[in-house]
């Protein structure tokens, strides 16, 4: 029988294919220049963060190439990229920091400064602040 | 600007340099810039947000001068602001109205009027940015009018009054085309006439009325701002209409220091003299 493998292959292709997934809007990690772009911007972020007064103290006992890496992972979910974020949740990694609003826009302004410095147009540059906006209830007064 | 003012206002740069060590918690330009009643907002209305830039835990404060240049009048302002815990904060403005062609006009026996407001506002809830809620504070202002006899003369009832006023702040993140978009709406609850110059009350209404006033800006980037502005006034005197006033902003802050508003008013009809449209620029410290 020829007919037979051809009929498993049809099978087999057949059920390979998902129902389609509701279609992710990725439009703004594009914008951000993919996992490329957003290595720059969180590494940019993070040099600012060494130079400020303000927060640097909050960073000194932390592996800061890990935070990168969680950063960037997390910064790419947001914004519909396709990546899987393996870190600790928000409200875990800021646990006993005791942050204050004004640390937490010290990090908002050293993230402007990044995007500033790397030209990413301002309505990009909110689509991002946007995102991250909502996580501010778990990261100040843990 | 009077000595006096020169004077007060040495005494508190020479205060704030005092507590130059204030924090900055929040983010620029949203302690607003200094209404012409000295509470933090846009030009001719307060908004919700508090002076400076203190946040929790954290003092504020902001000193500005304003100058609006009518056709037939010129209007200086110079007032102060401190804010703590981005909670309260208490204000003083000092204004003065040139008459200008009034005077040889209608040969009046003054050539200025000037009022002083001291005011008092309290965040009740909500954030400009972050929480779900939008920001919401209430006020109080105390004016008393300096020169009451040419505002006796056109029938205004007492020299100084108490209006209170609630109002609401948010801004939309990427609202207007993706910019920013700061809005503002409020009510207040007010007697005065010509925002107090011309005394409070009137022949045809001595009761407080409920008046409407609100804001729209688009944030281009977090420095410069361009917005309108609009404030219902009441109508207490009969010699003359008064019209509610409205005008388009451009702000700029360079700094957490600095800021600069220019706009075009247009102030409607003042004390009988009708198209009184012009050029508002304000300059504000904050601390």
């Amino acid at each position: 029988m020829r007919l037979l493998p051809c009929v498993l292959i049809a099978l087999l292709v057949g059920c390979a294919q998902q129902p389609p997934a509701p279609p992710r809007d990725d439009s703004l990690y594009d914008a951000l220049g993919e996992r490329k772009g957003i290595n720059s911007i969180v590494e940019g972020m993070l040099l600012n963060i060494a130079r400020d007064d303000r927060i640097v103290e909050h960073f000194k006992k932390i592996d800061i190439v890990r935070l990168r890496d969680k950063l960037v992972e997390q910064f790419c979910v947001e914004v519909g990229g396709p990546c899987v974020y393996t870190g600790d949740t928000m409200a875990e990694s800021h646990k006993g920091q005791h942050l204050t609003p004004s640390d937490f826009n010290a990090l908002v302004e050293d993230l402007i400064d990044s995007m500033d410095a790397l030209k990413i147009p301002v309505p990009t540059q909110n689509r991002l602040i946007a995102r991250l906006a909502p996580m501010r209830g778990d990261v100040i007064g843990k | 600007m009077p000595f006096r003012i020169s004077l007060l206002l040495s005494c508190a740069l020479g205060f704030f340099v005092q507590v130059a060590d204030a924090a900055e918690g929040r983010l620029i330009a949203t302690g607003g810039a200094s209404s012409i009643e000295g509470s933090a907002g846009g030009g001719i209305t307060p908004w919700a947000v508090l002076a400076g830039y203190g946040e929790k835990g954290e003092w504020g404060s902001s000193v500005f001068a304003t100058h609006v240049d009518l056709p037939d009048y010129k209007l200086d302002v110079a007032g102060l602001a401190f804010a703590y815990d981005n909670r309260v904060e208490v204000s003083y403005a000092h204004q003065r109205f040139d008459l200008g062609t009034l005077v040889h006009k209608l040969s009046l026996p003054d050539d200025n009027l000037s009022q002083d407001i001291f005011g008092m506002k309290v965040r009740l809830f909500g954030d400009l940015i972050y929480d779900t809620l939008p920001q919401v504070s209430a006020g109080l202002e105390y004016k008393h009018q300096n020169d009451f006899l040419i505002p006796s003369l056109v029938g205004a009832r007492r020299n100084a009054d108490t209006e209170g006023y609630v109002t609401a702040s948010r801004l939309f993140m990427g609202a207007a085309f993706g910019y920013n978009l700061l809005v503002n709406g409020g009510l207040r609850y007010s007697r005065a006439n010509e925002t107090g110059l011309l005394g409070f009350g009137g022949d045809l209404r001595d009761t407080r009325s409920v008046l409407k006033e609100g804001s729209v800006a688009v944030l281009f980037n977090p420095r410069w701002a361009l917005g309108l502005e609009y404030r219902e006034k009441p109508s207490n005197l009969s010699f003359s209409k008064e019209s509610n006033w409205s005008d388009v902003f451009l702000g700029y802050f360079p700094n957490k220091h600095l800021s600069f508003v220019l706009a075009y008013a247009r102030l409607g009809e003042i004390a009988t003299l009708d198209n009184q449209n012009g050029t508002y620029l304000s300059i504000q410290g904050s601390f």
